[in-house]
């Protein structure tokens, strides 16, 4: 079966809709498989349900160098259960037949190469996931992979920082794909108290090379910070907050939980 | 090749955020290296710290204990805190501190690297803060403690496998976060570019000096350089001098651990598969689904899922040779090193030492071979008394 509305189309959908409601789209990442991995579909639509525009279904590596404890345990124990890339794509493609919304993997780069790029892009394509966010790959690394994701009109969100200097956004960030994600400060990933407070100077200055949506990650703790970035960026990412709710709850309580917390994230998100 | 690749090999994985740092990095290198200043007070603290030009040893009972004609060992357990690692240490706080970076960062797995780090940062007046997994902390527990002497505070990491890997991990986060005022140390020829070509450059002064000395001392190059291969920074040190010496073979050693058929090793050439595993693409001991591995090897310093890109590449061109020692084996050089030449090496080159009888029957017994002593065996004692009947 052939999928008529392709992933991509689905991101720039959503943001879309989001203008339009004059709002952030909200992103909210989930590690596939955590807390286990017959807990995790109905985490993905309790996701849904308190209004995440967008899925990042977080792919577990065992070396997650840009995460913080919050997403380094969550991938442990996805590990634990054996969590494969086929895992990820699979839930992936469930979500996106079920509920026609736009859902990206966010992972590492060896479980990708070792899955391998041309199978990568076939296996995507196949279940219309968007594409792909890879933390530890930046665009000089990316030729390989971007080869075989391009023929099919996925994409490979770059992510740019504060540290990013302006000739390298200027010659970047015009490449991008989908949406423009922005990390809100000079570290790894895990919930804050505070925005961080480079992020409205960045959003500045990636939007200099860009008309697309702009989103901003990393970080953001909850629906205070969210408000912040309100006539800021266009979209949050929300992780390791996200990862947090479903941890602090009883086992029985988790979607009610994540989904009391996306909805919160979601108010802020309008005004 | 452009800089950074090793043929297929090597590059820059690693996060957005750091991706300025590593540009930054490979600049100020490339100026300090122009520098005359600045490579002048390198060579003076290496002679006047360090204590180099460390000494070539020939080890005549060694040599007729595996029948070889002759073997030399490069001593560099005799350089200041007692490993190689020291040269690399030095050279790179150095480095920071020209770039202004007064908080150094590193990651450790048999201490050997921490050590050197804090004494290279007390030296210089540096800040120190060394990653370090808690298995390796209580296998080299006297090096915890040298580190702590030396002013630099330790992190215990219990991520993982509570090794070197883990460590590197940790390491990278303080990093990311903290870029703009910390200098990350790399104590391996790994990572992302440019550390690789760094190490290899500040470590190549081991082969440098050996392959002069050899010359003066035998007339002669040896047939085979054997070293023994953790990341790889001992190895590409001794072995970049010799590179284009086509007759000399070159021979890196991995640690075999428990077999490599069970799986319980840490021989990422001989094991491994391609694969990207920090900041690199390189050899990897990984599952199908591209997880890395759990490692083990009786010695801390060579207890790491992957190898420098340029042994990846060094092993793909067939220009070096590759292969492991176990544990057990590791201990019988330890203590035959030991018996014959009254040198207790670290566990690390125990390796090398142990391949020597192999290296007889690969390259025949009228082989001169050249040994790099990378380290000595005192933080290995624990380890040593446990496993080895006196
Ligand atoms: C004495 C000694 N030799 C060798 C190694 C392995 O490192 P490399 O392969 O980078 O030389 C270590 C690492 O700690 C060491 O302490």
């Amino acid at each position: 079966m052939t999928v008529a509305v392709r992933g991509a189309d689905r991101i720039a959908r959503a943001f879309a809709r989001a203008r339009e409601e004059r709002r952030l789209a909200v992103l909210v990442y989930l590690t596939v498989g955590f807390p286990d991995r017959d807990a995790f579909p109905a985490l993905a639509r309790a996701a849904l349900d308190g209004g995440a525009d967008v899925v990042e279904l977080g792919v577990p590596f065992s070396d997650p160098l840009a995460d913080g404890a919050t997403v380094q345990r969550a991938s442990e124990v996805a590990l634990r259960a054996g969590v494969t890339v086929d895992d990820c794509i699979r839930e992936g493609a469930a979500l996106v037949v079920e509920r026609d919304v736009p859902v990206l993997l966010m992972g590492y780069t060896n479980p990708f190469l070792r899955h391998g790029y041309q199978r990568l892009a076939d296996d995507l394509a196949r279940a219309a996931v968007a594409g792909v966010i890879i933390p530890d790959m930046p665009a000089e690394e990316s030729a390989e992979l971007d080869a075989a994701l391009a023929p099919r009109d996925l994409a490979r969100i770059d992510l740019f920082a504060p540290t990013t200097p302006d000739d390298r956004l200027a010659r970047l960030v015009p490449r991008a794909r989908g949406f423009v994600y922005c990390v809100s400060l000079t570290g790894v990933t895990g919930a804050r108290a505070r925005l961080g407070e480079d992020a409205p100077a960045l959003v500045a200055r990636v939007r200099r090379h860009t008309a697309l949506p702009v989103a901003v990650g990393f970080g953001i703790g909850g629906p205070d910070q969210v408000r912040t970035l309100r006539g800021v960026a266009d979209g949050v990412v929300v992780g390791s907050a996200a990862l947090d709710a479903i941890s602090r709850a009883a086992p029985s309580e988790r979607a009610g939980a994540l989904r009391s917390f996306v909805a919160s994230l979601r108010e802020a998100a309008a005004p | 090749m452009t800089a950074g690749r090793y043929g297929r090999f090597g590059g820059q994985f690693v996060p957005e955020t750091l991706m300025p740092a590593v540009a930054e990095l490979e600049r100020a290198f490339d100026e300090a290296r122009a520098d005359e200043a600045f490579t002048a007070e390198l060579d003076r603290i290496l002679r006047e710290w360090v204590g180099r030009p460390t000494p070539l040893t020939d080890a005549p009972r060694l040599a007729a204990a595996v029948g070889l004609r002759r073997v030399t060992l490069k001593r560099e357990d005799l350089a200041h805190t007692g490993a190689h690692k020291i040269n690399n240490a030095v050279g790179q706080a150095l480095l920071a501190r020209r770039m202004g970076k007064h908080r150094v960062i590193a990651e450790t797995g048999a201490g050997q690297h921490g050590v050197a780090t804090a004494a290279a940062c007390a030296l210089l007046g540096l800040e120190c803060v060394v990653y370090m997994g808690t298995l390796d902390m209580r296998r080299q527990e006297p090096n915890v403690f040298r580190m702590r002497l030396l002013g630099a505070e330790v992190r215990a990491v219990e991520a993982g496998s509570r090794t070197l890997k883990d460590a590197v991990n940790e390491a990278i986060r303080d990093w990311v976060t903290n870029v703009r005022t910390s200098y990350y140390l790399l104590g391996s020829a790994i990572g992302p570019h440019p550390y690789p070509a760094i190490v290899r450059e500040l470590q190549s002064v081991i082969g440098r000096e050996a392959r002069a000395q050899h010359l003066e001392r035998a007339g002669r190059l040896p047939d085979v350089v054997v070293a023994c291969v953790g990341g790889g920074s001992n190895a590409i040190g001794m072995f970049a001098a010799f590179l284009g010496d086509d007759a000399v073979r070159l021979r890196g050693v991995e640690a075999g651990g428990e077999g490599i058929a069970g799986g319980r090793h840490a021989a990422s050439i001989v094991g491994g598969r391609e694969g990207v595993l920090h900041g690199a693409r390189t050899l990897v001991l990984q599952d199908g689904a591209g997880q890395i591995r759990e490692t083990h090897s009786i010695s801390a310093g060579l207890d790491y899922p992957g190898v420098g890109p340029e042994h990846a590449f060094l092993s793909a061109s067939g220009r070096a040779e590759y292969v492991s020692r176990e544990d057990a084996e590791a201990l019988e050089g330890f203590r035959l090193l030991a018996r014959t030449e009254g040198i207790i090496p670290a566990l690390e080159p125990a390796h090398a030492i142990a391949d020597l009888a192999h290296v007889r029957g690969r390259h025949g017994a009228d082989s001169e071979v050249l040994v790099c002593l990378s380290g000595r065996g005192d933080k290995d004692l624990d380890t040593a008394i446990a496993r080895l009947a006196p």
